[in-house]
């Protein structure tokens, strides 16, 4: 049996050819669910999201509900969204602000930290242990500088261990925030898409489309994106491992040596974030900030921090999937803040100049593969010159398919195992 | 019955939907209304048929094109929307559609929309203030879509000609996860 179920995936992903039904078949989408969805670190939100005690707000780990909460000694909890009685929903709001959560069904009331407190007409109880009957938590929860992921199974390894060396990515982006820390406030565009989740995450750090998919924009706005997906360009894609890819303009950016060249603007025309990105780094430190910018990088398997705004992939079946996207805010910097908001509005979501056009192409990409040959996808681009950075990092050109067969090479891991 | 005299308000899970309350014009001004209608369905059909040019014409200067999320009176200056133009976003959707290369919009939806339910509302300045709902029909490659919004206008005279100085589309599902929009609704 092992050596079938081994033998199974062996042949569906293989070096540079991923088989179609990975991105159609049932069977396999519910073993994802299992095996990757309900067992790894899965993003869920960020703590700004519920800034107050007894704040809470629904999020997601795959295609299961979460309530992410903040309970009223301040903890972050994430509870599951199911009376421990018959299952009805003990919260159907979004968001909101609760001390308690009572069940509508048979008035069941539970403490935001998932305590059942009490229940109606409580004699029919006797003898009962309540302790047992409280809401469900995920199992495990970490927080890396305000990103709270979660982790259905009870054991594996640590947060810190699965985002390895993508942390840097995290450190970097809340580097580009004088006060080290960024806000997710203003809500989030949902992009309902007719595509499998895997064809999103792999399109994340492909940096071969952007001047095909996104000429459109590129050439009615003076976008200077287009320069870093060139034949030329000397940015890079880099795998961090476990799945984390990542697309490094820094190369370019240095070159350029241009404070805020990575968000198309100057320090002249943000003074106020320039000033206070000097007060708190010094005036070195913050010139390299504003060069390198803020990261590309795909956390596996559903965060995507895009430079300026977050997009978190929710599965929903193996044809349908949601992009959740939102601005990223940088804690106490209005004037960036607002142009970051601007930014994304105009990029992203159903309407976005770019997302829209992404999302067509998920699209068509799913409808295609009902044709059944060829039976492969076909990810080779540029295995000829992968090489390794200096901390021994597969990296190669920014249009190569390098995140692509990295990210397969990992689900292959997890699949494989039982 | 006493409830007639008073003004009802809803629970509030309701009026993030419904929006906050705004004064409906109880004069009649046959002339202005059907004037007000005419614009609308011109609008209406420019969308429908993707004659860009025509549509963009209908702008004022300072124009506003608000598509909020999550709500209906949300702030655009705070929270997401999915679509916040000013005047010269208005025309880069424009520009980008009419490259040819937008390519959720190649081949275009094929569309036809309904617009009904007008009602002027009060207006504290010169703009004329009206509110009407439409249904989108859509087919693309995806498949067949339904569209439902409550639209929102300011509506000013220039030159003697109307022009839309803002139009606000409250898509009555922004609050859940929803397909491309990529035509001008
Ligand atoms: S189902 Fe919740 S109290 Fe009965
Ligand atoms: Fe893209």
């Amino acid at each position: 049996m092992e050596q079938y179920v081994h033998s199974k995936w062996k042949k569906l992903i293989q070096p540079g050819m991923v088989h179609g039904s990975l991105y159609y078949d049932d069977e396999i989408f519910k073993e994802e669910v299992e095996k990757i969805w309900f067992r790894t670190w899965v993003y869920v939100g960020h703590v700004s999201e519920v800034p107050n005690v007894n704040d809470f707000v629904t999020k997601s780990i795959g295609p299961m509900p979460v309530l992410m909460v903040r309970d009223r000694n301040g903890e972050i909890q994430l509870l599951l969204n199911r009376c421990p009685h018959r299952g009805n929903a003990v919260c159907v709001q979004e968001k909101g602000n609760r001390a308690r959560f009572t069940c509508p069904y048979h008035s069941w009331t539970f403490s935001n930290s998932g305590e059942l407190m009490n229940y109606a007409f409580p004699e029919g109880y006797e003898g009962t242990d309540k302790s047992k009957l409280g809401l469900s938590k995920v199992p495990r929860i970490a927080i890396y500088r305000g990103f709270v992921f979660g982790s259905m199974a009870q054991e594996g390894p640590t947060l810190e261990e699965h985002l390895g060396g993508a942390r840097r990515t995290i450190d970097q982006l809340c580097d580009n925030s004088p006060t080290g820390e960024i806000e997710i406030s203003a809500g989030f565009l949902r992009h309902r898409t007719r595509a499998n989740w895997k064809f999103i995450l792999e399109n994340e750090c492909d940096g071969y489309h952007p001047g095909f998919v996104h000429s459109s924009i590129f050439s009615v706005s003076d976008s200077a994106i287009g320069s870093l997906y060139g034949n030329d360009a000397v940015a890079v894609t880099r795998s961090f491992g476990n799945g984390h890819t990542e697309v490094d303009p820094r190369p370019e950016f240095r070159r350029r040596g241009e404070p805020l060249s990575w968000f198309g603007t100057t320090t002249e025309r943000l003074p106020e974030y320039t000033r206070q990105m000097k007060e708190a780094y010094g005036e070195e430190r913050a010139r390299e900030i504003m060069i390198d910018g803020s990261p590309h990088v795909m956390i596996f398997p559903n965060l995507f921090i895009a430079e300026i705004q977050i997009f978190v992939i929710q599965p929903v079946s193996a044809n349908e999937s949601i992009q959740h996207s939102t601005a990223i805010q940088f804690k106490g910097a209005p004037d960036i803040n607002r142009r970051l908001r601007q930014q994304t509005m105009g990029s992203v979501g159903p309407a976005g100049f770019l997302l829209a056009d992404d999302t067509e192409m998920y699209e068509r990409n799913q409808r295609g593969l009902e044709i059944r040959d060829p039976e492969y996808l076909y990810l080779k681009r540029g295995e000829h010159r992968e090489r390794r950075d200096e901390d021994g990092f597969l990296i190669g050109h920014s249009t190569d398919d390098l995140p692509s067969r990295e990210i397969w090479r990992h689900y292959l891991s997890i699949m494989e195992a039982e | 019955m006493a409830a007639e005299a008073e003004v009802i308000d809803g629970p509030d899970i309701l009026k993030e939907w419904v929006g906050k309350g705004r004064v409906f014009s109880k004069t009649f001004n046959p002339e202005l209304y059907h004037e007000v209608q005419q614009f609308v369905f011109r609008e209406a059909r420019l969308q429908d048929i993707h004659d860009y040019d025509a549509w963009e014409e209908l702008w004022s200067d300072d124009a506003i094109y608000w598509v909020p999320a999550n709500g209906t009176d949300t702030d655009p200056e705070r929270d997401m929307s999915l679509i916040y133009d000013n005047r010269s976003r208005i025309s880069l959707r424009i520009r980008q559609l009419k490259t040819g290369r937008r390519h959720s919009q190649t081949p275009p939806s094929q569309l036809a929309r309904v617009v009904s339910n007008f009602e002027l509302i009060e207006s504290d300045n010169n703009d004329i203030k009206v509110m009407c709902n439409a249904q989108i029909f859509e087919t693309n490659l995806r498949g067949d879509t339904m569209w439902a919004s409550r639209n929102e206008y300011s509506l000013r005279r220039i030159n003697g000609e109307l022009k839309m100085a803002y139009k606000k589309v409250v898509l009555i599902n922004n609050n859940k996860p929803i397909y491309t929009l990529s035509f001008l609704v």
